[in-house]
């Protein structure tokens, strides 16, 4: 998805047109704001000015209050490595890591994480490129089929595992019980992350 | 989702301050004014239109007390309402003192809601009711007056203890059940100032007025739940019984403080979950155990008395035998506990 080539969403995205338009101009000029926190404002055109970190960068958006934070990080920042499953809270598949603690995006509204440290998907590989260990374990132990509920598992094994939940199998299973996988893919999944805790705890 | 106005509260103050100057005059939990803290209940029912907030107020950030901390001090342990239920799960002291209190915590939901809900905003979890949840169907905890689709309808889930013609939905918490069982108390914040009331008033059976779920008044605030020190509450424990292992509601539950002298009960706190429309005190089988030796044969007897006044609504006719066993079990259990 990183490729030159045209991808499924950018070609939505050029054929429907950014629904952002002015404050999408600031993150696309990649400006960083330096924002300090604030309050958030009401906005004449009923939108409330929203900064967020992610990934360690800053974002200014224009966002209705009601966006949740799922919303703003795929539709309005345009990472959409965070996936959304049921928008309930069951399924696990749009965890991310708000100051390194494992929450679920569907259920955050985005002016309530102003001034955390959000991490998704797209911020876990290295400026080099290289993979998370986490992300190498679950390539390694093909922890995945479809693959839709692999970034929300990737993040919370990471937290799982800082957490000190992955001693044993049974623990990493009850600890991971939030993330669901369609495919099954379990067993995979927990000797993905048997591994990253070794490789982890080792760097 | 309907729009809302989100505000932030600095300090505990302001919080009530800023819920006051909506209007709320309705029962706390259909109030124009919400706070909001972990948001794991509130987000969800907003999506499905069964909340419909004007104001949502953020008690995230309020500080000036130590709402987000665990304090031990020589009266017991004082629970801010912002501690988050993967951090209390946790806590030394609590593993060590109050297991029961650290089981219900761990047998919730999932470890992302745990690190998000708040231990106030928890023991104010709606009911999981279906007809509570799908705003099509009458249901009087939801629209006062519109009647109960539940107790002829799937009801499988709900409560045989505390119903009333008008409302058998479950309450589905679990923490809530450990502070029942130890006494705990709650300090509010609210319009008229500052107040503290035993845990086990906080909830309200239905009665005739599904509605009112809580004694909190409009624009109160849970600030901190304190649970007395008991040196006894070493011997405590949670049994839950799920439709499956782990992320599930509990069909029966058991919360369970035994005082043995050998195998003599000097005094038991149970408080059950799963079967009852309020976190529920099993006062009559406490009673059927002080100074009798536990064993199956005692354990039943206090069963028997817990259920006693139980009604069952068709689908959920086992739950009567699946809580006396619930409640067996984790009496049992709690005895062989080694100390």
């Amino acid at each position: 998805m990183e490729s030159d080539n045209m991808t499924r969403r950018n070609f939505l995205a050029s054929t429907t047109g950014a629904a952002a338009v002015p404050i999408a101009a600031d993150w696309l000029a990649g400006s960083p704001a330096h924002a300090t926190e604030t309050m958030p404002v009401q906005r004449g055109d009923n939108l409330a000015n929203v900064t967020l970190r992610v990934n360690r960068q800053t974002y200014r958006l224009g966002l209705d209050g009601r966006t949740t934070l799922l919303d703003a990080v795929r539709d309005h920042i345009g990472l959409a490595g965070t996936k959304k499953g049921c928008d309930h809270g069951q399924c696990g598949a749009c965890t991310v890591l708000i100051d390194g603690q494992r929450h679920l995006a569907c259920m955050t509204f985005a002016l309530m994480a102003e001034g955390r440290e959000i991490t998704t998907i797209e911020g876990l590989a290295g400026p080099d490129g290289k993979l998370h260990p986490m992300q190498q374990a679950f390539i390694d132990h093909d922890a995945f089929q479809c693959g839709y509920c692999t970034p929300g598992q990737i993040l919370s094994a990471i937290a799982c595992v800082h957490e000190g939940h992955a001693e044993t199998d049974a623990q990493i299973r009850e600890y991971m019980s939030g993330n669901l996988c369609r495919c099954a893919a379990y067993p995979n999944i927990v000797a993905a992350i048997r591994q990253a805790k070794n490789n982890m705890e080792g760097a | 989702m309907h729009p809302f106005a989100y505000h932030r509260a600095e300090t505990g103050r302001q919080a009530v301050d800023l819920a006051r100057s909506s209007v709320m005059t309705r029962a706390p939990q259909q109030a124009s004014a919400q706070f909001i803290a972990g948001g794991t209940t509130m987000t969800d029912l907003m999506k499905l239109n069964v909340l419909q907030p004007e104001a949502l107020v953020d008690i995230n950030r309020m500080s000036g007390e130590p709402y987000d901390q665990v304090v031990e001090t020589a009266e017991g342990l004082r629970f801010g309402a912002l501690v988050r239920m993967a951090e209390a799960q946790d806590h030394p002291a609590v593993v060590r003192d109050y297991p029961v209190i650290a089981e219900t915590l761990r047998l919730a939901a999932s470890q992302q809601i745990r690190a998000m809900a708040s231990l106030g905003g928890n023991v104010l979890q709606r009911t999981r009711c279906a007809y509570f949840r799908e705003t099509s169907w009458p249901c009087n905890k939801r629209n006062p007056g519109s009647g109960c689709a539940a107790i002829n309808g799937m009801n499988r889930q709900h409560a045989v203890l505390g119903t009333s013609e008008h409302c058998i939905a479950t309450y589905p918490g679990d923490f809530a059940q450990a502070l029942i069982a130890l006494e705990a108390s709650v300090e509010t914040l609210g319009p008229k100032g500052a107040r503290r009331f035993p845990f086990a008033t906080l909830h309200r059976a239905p009665e005739a007025s599904p509605e009112l779920e809580t004694r909190l008044e409009p624009g109160e605030l849970i600030a901190f739940i304190d649970v007395p020190a008991r040196p006894w509450a070493r011997r405590s424990h949670y049994l839950k019984v799920r439709d499956r292992e782990s992320y599930e509601f509990a069909v029966a539950a058991a919360a369970i403080v035994l005082d043995l002298d050998g195998e003599i009960v000097r005094q038991a706190r149970i408080a059950l979950g799963g079967v009852a429309t309020v976190p529920w005190r099993a006062s009559a089988a406490e009673d059927a155990l002080v100074g009798q030796r536990l064993d199956e044969d005692r354990a039943l007897a206090a069963a028997e008395a817990a259920f006693t006044d139980a009604r069952s609504y068709g689908a959920n006719d086992f739950k009567i035998s699946l809580g006396k066993r619930t409640l067996m079990r984790a009496l049992l259990e709690t005895k062989r506990m080694e100390i």
